[in-house]
């Protein structure tokens, strides 16, 4: 993975950046101790670091508006950062450029629940957000699995998904409004309370962006009424086919289920070691997890009991309790902690038409064989997103870019079949050279296009989303 | 000029002299009027991919909705958003296609529930001002490759591109449908709606109109049942009959003359939001979106905004003006610069969006 080589001005000029950049924030929100700032070097793709030149953590938009006008006025790179969490590198710095961290921006502005929304300050955290309205009933929908960590901020940057996207949708479909600060200072107020634009829906263009055409700093967002009850089904295959039919047998009964999680052996075999939640040794696992009242549970599981039957599972066992609920679902939230318990893992999420799901498994089973590194695959199998998990040995050399090549190909096949790079990740830094297997010249130009008119410099996250042979005349 | 196919399409942009109407259906008669060569997009039609296990559709931009609609019910689909049909209340004749809906991000009752039309939307193709075909998104529901110009594309009334091939997220048809019917005025009924939406009961659509607030319920049958009978007991309601056709459509103002307004204002504002415009001359109001959609017939010519507090107006039929409502001033600005990069020769329905 190549970047931009640093700007040699900037980096001769760092004291007078920093110092200036003091003026405007307090002392304490300016960090440019390189042992401070290192803690700033990566997200969670750990594999790629690099500190930046300074951190900022603004407390308010007036702040954040403040410093991103000098960085455009000196002319120097601003990457946005949330928590984190991206797993695409979406936050990775160069050493030319200034983190602006949102970790400050955490207030709730705003809770009206006769009209349904929560306004909050991006820098929160998403669980804290359904946090702030579960003791009325209320919830916010999206939960990316990093949740408890996640910002507002990076799930509008990246327009995070999660494993209940199949009923409720992903974070575009539930953010109503942002207050956005753009690369020359400028404040945006788009969307609101109300549903839908008066213009062009600049609220869903900005959503997803990985931070390119703005810094959030506010946003309200849809909360939705707590369903009385959840429960889930287990049910084990001894064929990826066969379980693939199942989910399609389900949906085509007309039942939607909340979330179709899917796991493969490897998986399986890892999260039960990991957490001895009582999985059977199989090839396919499906949990299958519905919602309402106690009766409304009852009919759809019944339903979905009836199809799974005739396709002769190995296992099926229906929670009877919310221990069992838990227990259903522990190994599933631990499988990514658990398959790191083996090794070192890449994890991907390409997304692919679900009727193509036997071809795909098989063919990432002739990869890992032609690799020599093995995967395990879960999947949410209701809307076609994988996670290919593959692993590998960080301390062995040529072992990363064997993994990346590997992912490579894995990501060229969803794109093959029908779907897409990436599922609810982001491009980042990760996916970014692989943009040209999905899109061509001209549907990467405009979309570039769209960034030289928030940002007419590219200075605001430049080096992601768009392969840099591609960006390279707009970033010069 | 009525192309048969994309490339057709984009060497006629590319070759155009002067601006361009482009028309689909022909039933959606919204925005200020367009000068230009007509173009017709009926050649481009048809159902390129139907996945029903995998909820999903791909069609032509010029495919009539009943086609779309034909074929799903026939699979126990839909398409979640609800397109409303502006034929009775614009007095419009002809098939609205597919294409029209995502231009117009057509959404109706279900807008509360499913989401809007942009939010089913999961791919585009289209025909920018310069004649490139380009593409967007694709055929699969979780997708974040790149910028979601599928969102912009919605919406956008033909002034960023031509569309040419539209993908959708598809939901399983209701197995039941059940309405809960409360007797109330206005003032109250936003109240209502919001109660309901505050109850666990997944309420799929929520209106008023002359007197009564209604509130459906899908899903299920046994589910539908326990449901429609828990939300009456919440709301002292019963359970009846409603058409929300008609409410969808605007049909009750469609044999009176006068301007029709459409507002999108936060929920509870809708019955201030109606009183204001009944004090402005406003002669009759429905509401849909639980109160965050308001239409309001009023007399010709007269300008309603000034009733509004946050949210936004738009004209869709008679004579007032600006039909769609002004922007502040940098929102206004990203919006025609965007327009002067997806069309640089302002030749795609120009002015159309005021």
């Amino acid at each position: 993975m190549q970047m931009p080589e640093s700007s040699a001005r900037i980096l001769a000029d760092k004291a007078k950046i920093v110092a200036r950049l003091r003026k405007i924030l307090p002392e304490e929100s300016v960090i440019d101790n390189p042992v401070e700032t290192k803690a700033y070097e990566c997200d969670a793709l750990a594999a790629y670091r690099c500190p930046p030149l300074a951190v900022v953590l603004p407390a308010s938009t007036d702040e954040t508006a403040a410093v991103l006008k000098a960085c455009f006025e000196m002319g120097v790179p601003v990457v946005p950062r949330g928590a984190g969490t991206s797993l695409a590198g979406g936050a990775l710095p160069t050493a030319d450029s200034i983190i602006l961290g949102v970790a400050k921006l955490t207030d709730v502005l705003e809770i009206d629940y006769d009209n349904r929304f929560i306004r909050v300050e991006a820098g929160r955290t998403n669980l804290s957000v359904t946090g702030a309205v579960e003791t009325n009933g209320f919830f916010y929908a999206p939960d990316p699995s990093s949740q408890l960590a996640c910002a507002i901020a990076g799930n509008i940057a990246m327009n995070s998904g999660g494993a209940h996207c199949l009923k409720y949708g992903v974070t575009t479909n539930n953010l109503l409004g942002v207050t956005m600060v753009t690369m020359e200072g400028e404040i945006l107020e788009i969307g609101g309370a109300h549903l839908d634009s008066a213009g062009y829906d600049l609220l869903g263009l900005i959503c997803g962006s990985e931070g390119q055409l703005g810094v959030v700093t506010e946003a309200t967002l849809r909360i939705l009424a707590k369903p009385e009850g959840a429960r889930p089904v287990l049910i084990g295959f001894d064929s990826n086919v066969v379980a693939g039919a199942c989910v399609s047998d389900i949906i085509r009964a007309g039942v939607l289920p909340v979330a179709i999680e899917f796991m493969d052996r490897p998986v399986i075999r890892a999260a039960e070691n990991f957490t001895h939640a009582g999985y059977p040794d199989v090839e396919a696992l499906l949990i299958i997890e519905v919602e309402g009242s106690e009766a409304e549970i009852k009919e759809q599981l019944d339903t979905i009991i009836k199809i799974a039957r005739k396709h002769n599972p190995v296992e099926l066992r229906e929670s009877g309790s919310p221990e069992e609920s838990a227990t259903i679902w522990k190994g599933r939230k631990a499988a990514f902690g658990a398959m790191g318990q083996i090794n070192d893992y890449m994890c991907l999420d390409g997304t692919i038409p679900v009727s193509q799901l036997p071809k795909v498994l098989r063919r990432i089973t002739e990869l890992s064989e032609q690799y020599g590194l093995d995967v395990g695959n879960v999947f949410h199998a209701g809307d076609g997103n994988m996670h290919p998990l593959i692993l590998y040995d960080a301390n062995k050399p040529g072992d990363l870019e064997k993994c990346e090549d590997m992912g490579a190909d894995i990501l060229k096949l969803c794109v093959e079949v029908g779907g897409c790079l990436t599922g609810e990740h982001g491009v980042g830094v990760e996916k970014r050279e692989l943009m040209h297997v999905q899109y061509n010249e001209a549907d990467l130009d405009i979309q570039m296009a769209v960034k030289d008119v928030f940002d007419p410099e590219w200075l605001l996250n430049p080096a992601k989303v768009f392969p840099l042979d591609a960006s390279a005349e707009r970033r010069a | 000029m009525r192309p048969d196919t994309e490339a057709e399409l984009a060497e006629l942009v590319k070759t155009a002299s002067g601006p361009i109407e482009i028309i689909g259906g022909g039933t959606r008669k919204l925005g200020e009027h367009v000068e230009g060569v007509p173009l017709l997009t009926g050649g481009l039609s048809g159902i390129t991919l139907y996945e029903p296990e995998a909820l999903t559709l791909v069609a032509k931009a010029g495919t009539p909705l009943a086609e779309i609609n034909a074929l799903l019910a026939k699979n126990n689909q839909r398409l979640p958003f609800e397109p409303l049909d502006y034929r009775a209340l614009q007095g419009s004749a002809g098939e609205p296609t597919i294409g029209g809906a995502v231009a117009t991000n057509a959404s109706g009752p279900r807008r509360i529930s499913a989401g809007a039309c942009r939010d089913s939307l999961i791919g585009v193709r289209f025909v920018d001002g310069m004649g490139r075909i380009i593409k967007n998104g694709g055929r699969v529901m979780k997708n974040v490759t790149g910028y979601d110009l599928v969102k912009l594309l919605a919406g956008s009334h033909g002034t960023l591109g031509i569309l040419t091939e539209v993908s959708f997220k598809l939901l399983p048809a209701a197995l039941a449908t059940a309405t809960v019917l409360v007797a109330e005025d206005e003032t109250t009924a936003a109240t209502t709606m919001a109660r309901a939406l505050g109850s666990p009961y997944d309420i799929s659509g929520a209106g008023h109109i002359a007197g009564t607030t209604a509130l459906r319920l899908e899903g299920l049958e046994g589910s539908v049942a326990y449901r429609s009978e828990a939300l009456a007991a919440l709301l002292s309601g019963k359970v009846g009959d409603f058409d929300w056709r008609a409410l969808c459509d605007v049909q009750a103002f469609a044999g009176f003359e006068g301007d029709v307004w459409r507002f999108s204002v936060p929920p509870s504002q809708g019955p201030v939001l109606g009183a204001a415009l009944r004090k402005l001359g406003a002669i009759d109001i429905i509401y849909d979106w639980a109160g965050g959609l308001v239409w309001a017939l009023s007399p010709d010519g007269l300008d309603l905004r000034p009733a509004l507090e946050s949210g936004h107006g738009t004209v869709v039929r008679g004579t007032a003006t600006p039909r769609f409502h002004p922007e502040p001033a940098p929102v206004a600005a990203l919006a025609s610069a965007l327009r002067a990069r997806f069309d640089p020769r302002g030749i795609l329905n120009p002015g159309r969006m005021g």
